[in-house]
């Protein structure tokens, strides 16, 4: 139905070419689905996977940094890989990069459970609708911002040391701990609106039977609330832990010299430019994410999304 | 379930406190902008609007903003189009791999950026083609697809095609159903979905950074270029602020969509 182009009136008595055109497309659906389906198929599957592909054929590629100029060695090897998998570096990288981003899912679950709660049972009609406004409007602010505004709130003459100061406390400073806390600020929105979205299908009938029949509000939301949240609390965590492993920018920001696993990716495009190399790495996250997905998909957490 | 008064509470607190949080540093970097010490320690040292002024007439700021909107507009066009047909054909037609698409338009923003950016990247070097405007422009088309298509897919299911059958028994022309009746019942779905499609391509800097040249800046680019240096901490303190601002903006167009017609969805 977009196919047909409007013409000037035929002859009197002879359908215009557009009139044609368009009874034409109507008598055949398949040429239309054909039409329809042409262009964003031409872009995503020869555009977008044939890109994917490429990366993986350039992660079996080497880059000979042997002589005076570096030289695209094309005979497929594992030796990206290997370096990757045994070189002591890219371990610790990785497994702080796993560790950092189980902390965000765990911290944004904690502050994202009793949010969601009070927006979905407790608050009354209006509030919620504030609420979910509230909520919503930091995911239009710009990430780098976000980043920033971390950065200005945890230097050395920043917000956080200022309130803690007077009791004696000191913020964490830029490190592993400032990018976990950066990165929960950021994709803590990602956990709330799922969890808030399950609470909110879950029928306040049940809660009150659960109640009626003696259980208190910490067995409820134990043995009722809880199973019955758990798809969309995994389905919130994909959010959390897959952003989290492709982030190289916050942790430049505010993570003081500490190396993400995203960083070793971006460090050989930029500096090196080792596309093989940084292409053999960015194979690892995507694993992770199909394993991960794979993994939680007998949850139900992927129709959560 | 009956929660206790001290249960009730507690929720509240945790709240309003999580409510804390997340605008506390948002607050700061507003209030940082106006303060006069060029090293922004806390508390701010008195009042000024000189950097406001001063990243008024800031040429790489100015530049890079205009960039960032042009490229937001190309991109979200071709969204725009792309997603409409793909939902289309899912939404209208039966036929064998209409759930591969749902997850071929859904990849590229469920895969980390910069997979999508090495990607793109690795492509782009394979078959020549220069980084420069037009990379960015496609890098930005292909994760905003899904936004545009989500929102005209659930559109089209609610509304059904009785109405499009109607315009056809009374005579009208497959264009004239479309340019009639089909798309002015897409029309709050299409701006919803542009909305979203701008604001991630606005707002993007992984899959920039992949698929730019080194002469062109977006906005992002051009804070993340700045970010560490130390006399333009004003400058970019005051573009942050003004980011934060105006990301009110997108906010009170989505709701002004959303009234009435059920509203746009991510």
């Amino acid at each position: 139905m977009t196919t047909s182009t409007p013409t000037a009136e035929g002859l009197p008595g002879r359908p215009s070419a557009a009139v044609r055109a368009s009874s034409f497309l109507h008598r055949h659906p398949r040429l239309r689905l054909a039409g329809l389906l042409s262009a964003p198929m031409l872009w995503l599957v020869v555009a977008y996977l044939g890109s994917l592909a490429v990366m993986f054929v350039t992660a079996f590629w080497r880059l000979d940094t042997g002589g005076f100029v570096a030289v695209l060695d094309r005979t497929p090897s594992l030796q990206n890989f290997t370096e990757l998998l045994t070189e002591d570096v890219y371990r610790r990288v990785a497994l702080r990069t796993l560790g950092i981003a189980a902390a965000v899912t765990v911290v944004d679950t904690l502050v994202a459970l009793p949010m969601a709660f009070y927006m979905a049972k407790v608050a009354s009609p209006r509030t919620r609708k504030v609420l979910v406004a509230l909520v919503l409007t930091p995911l239009w602010a710009s990430y780098l911002v976000k980043a920033y505004a971390w950065r200005t709130m945890l230097a050395e003459d920043g917000v956080v040391n200022w309130a803690l100061g007077p009791v004696g406390g000191r913020g964490p400073g830029f490190g592993v701990a400032a990018t976990a806390i950066t990165l929960g600020y950021l994709w803590l929105p990602y956990m709330i609106l799922p969890v808030f979205a399950g609470l909110e299908r879950i029928p306040d009938s049940l809660l009150e039977a659960s109640g009626d029949l003696g259980g208190t509000a910490g067995r409820t939301f134990r043995t009722v609330v809880l199973p019955l949240l758990f798809p969309s609390i995994v389905a919130g965590s994909i959010f959390t832990f897959s952003l989290t492993l492709g982030d190289y920018i916050a942790v430049k920001i505010v993570g003081g010299s500490t190396q993400m696993f995203a960083n070793v990716i971006y460090d050989n495009i930029g500096v090196a430019g080792n596309l093989p190399f940084a292409a053999a790495a960015a194979v690892f996250p995507v694993v992770a994410i199909l394993l991960y997905l794979a993994l939680v998909r007998r949850t139900g957490a992927l129709d959560n999304l | 379930m009956t929660l206790s008064a001290r249960a009730r509470l507690l929720l509240r607190l945790a709240t309003f406190g999580g409510l804390a949080v997340i605008y506390v540093p948002l607050l700061v970097v507003l209030v940082n902008s106006f303060n006069p010490s060029k090293t922004f320690g806390w508390p701010p040292s008195g009042f000024t609007t000189q950097w406001w002024s001063r990243a008024a007439s800031n040429p790489g700021a100015r530049e890079a903003l205009l960039t960032s909107v042009e490229i937001a507009l190309a991109a979200t066009a071709l969204a725009l189009v792309l997603g409409s047909m793909a939902a289309f054909a899912v939404a209208r037609y039966r036929w064998f791999g209409r759930e591969t698409v749902s997850f071929l338009v859904v990849l590229p923003i469920a895969l980390p950026g910069i997979v999508t950016g090495i990607a793109l990247n690795s492509a782009f070097s394979a078959g020549g083609v220069a980084l420069g405007f037009l990379t960015v422009v496609v890098g930005h088309a292909t994760f905003c697809i899904v936004v545009v298509y989500n929102n005209v897919l659930a559109r089209l299911r609610r509304t059904g095609t009785t109405l499009e059958e109607a315009s056809a028994d009374l005579g009208a022309s497959t264009l004239q159903t479309f340019l009639h009746v089909t798309f002015p019942q897409l029309r709050g779905a299409l701006l919803a979905g542009g909305l979203l499609a701008f604001a991630l391509s606005f707002d993007e800097i992984v899959v920039t950074q992949f698929t730019i040249s080194a002469g062109l800046q977006t906005l992002p680019i051009w804070i993340f270029a700045n970010l560490f240096r130390p006399n333009q901490a004003p400058v970019v303190n005051v573009v942050a602020a003004a980011l934060v601002v105006a990301s009110v903006i997108p906010v009170y167009l989505a709701n002004r969509l959303s009234e009435g017609n059920g509203g746009g969805r991510l």
